[in-house]
């Protein structure tokens, strides 16, 4: 089989080029090496450490800058592991990897973005009823 | 279109009776990206399980919050596991890629053991808070709460199930084509997981115990 030939041509492969022969390969063929991973471990601990040493030592005192700063540390450790662990780079499997993640990323970010925008409006519209007003005080309201 | 290009150059630089062999790759190439369009598809229901948790995850109901319920030093166990099992698993991925079966099964093991630490930390948490009298029925929090985590902690379940199977069948029929391809196959849900539970540990725990 030409799986095997092509594993043992280049299975003891450690440098980069390996990404350039991982477009026409099979589901066999491994992506990334040794020093990707430790490089993207070693990046990923230090994009956790750090939001939950800034959570347990009440390091910032205003919670909506923590909560900026968190998501921030949240999204660049997300693209960290998108990288150095999944491998995702615009030539796999001829880019087609990449399309379904940016229109996975504009979907969910049209899910959150939505959802917490019209679901502020209408907690924001329809508190009165909940603190007790009649219907046809909410009717009264501008 | 691209796939094009791909096949054309694959040819190629291969002699002429490779043009068949070009041909069965086609399935294999399949396969990752079929994986990949159901972990998009599984990323949908942990949005829509994110966009609940983002508009519940202040409605108390007069029960316990965030900030009295969740324990970080437990969390930040529980994230250094499966970071762990991350980066073992790669180790895993490397050693297959050497044809290494005996490291292969050992970083494999060493990851499912993380897997399990996880779970069981998990358990307990639950487990503590539902004694606690915080279980899903106290409030639209706690509902978010454990519809999010618990499914990727579900999710997670199941992958270490399908690691323990893959390794039964790593150890009888060897690396063998379909064999990696599965071990590729898993290596994008583990690490899919993980990616997953940046966004549950920040979104719900870190910030959840902010005031």
């Amino acid at each position: 089989m030409s799986d095997h030939n092509h594993n043992h041509a280049h299975g003891h492969d450690h440098g980069h080029d390996d990404h350039g022969h991982g477009d026409h390969s099979d589901g066999s063929h491994v992506h990334g090496s040794m020093k990707d991973y430790v490089i993207g471990f070693v990046l990923a601990v230090i994009l956790t450490a750090i939001p939950f040493w800034l959570v347990m030592n009440h390091v910032i005192e205003d919670p909506a800058t923590t909560g900026f700063v968190l998501l921030g540390f949240a999204a660049v450790q997300m693209v960290v592991h998108m990288v150095y662990f999944l491998h995702m780079n615009s030539k796999s499997e001829g880019g087609w990897n990449m399309l379904a993640l940016i229109f996975t990323v504009i979907i969910v970010v049209i899910t959150l973005a939505g959802s917490l925008w019209v679901m502020y409006h209408m907690n924001h519209n329809m508190m009165p009823t909940m603190e007790g007003h009649t219907p046809q005080q909410m009717h009264d309201m501008p | 279109m691209s796939d094009i290009h791909v096949t054309s150059a694959g040819a190629m630089s291969a002699d002429p009776s490779s043009r068949y062999l070009v041909r069965e790759h086609h399935p294999e190439h399949g396969t990752m990206l079929g994986f990949w369009i159901y972990l998009m598809s599984d990323c949908l229901i942990f949005a829509c399980l994110f966009a609940t948790y983002a508009v519940l995850g202040r409605n108390y109901a007069g029960g316990p919050t965030g900030a009295e319920l969740f324990d970080l030093k437990l969390i930040a166990l529980n994230t250094a596991f499966l970071l762990f099992s991350s980066i073992t698993y790669g180790f895993a991925m490397l050693s297959a890629k050497v044809k290494n079966k005996g490291g292969t099964l050992l970083w494999l093991g060493i990851t499912g053991l993380f897997g399990l630490a996880f779970l069981g930390v998990e358990i307990y948490e639950f487990q503590h808070l539902i004694h606690e009298g915080a279980g899903p029925q106290r409030s639209g929090f706690l509902t978010a709460f454990f519809a999010l985590v618990g499914t990727h902690g579900l999710h997670v379940t199941f992958g270490a199930i399908w690691l323990v199977t893959l390794m039964v069948q790593i150890s009888k029929h060897g690396l063998h084509a379909a064999n990696m391809r599965r071990l590729n196959c898993l290596s994008l849900f583990w690490h899919f997981l993980d990616v997953v539970w940046i966004g549950v540990f920040t979104f719900v725990y870190l910030m959840g115990v902010l005031p």
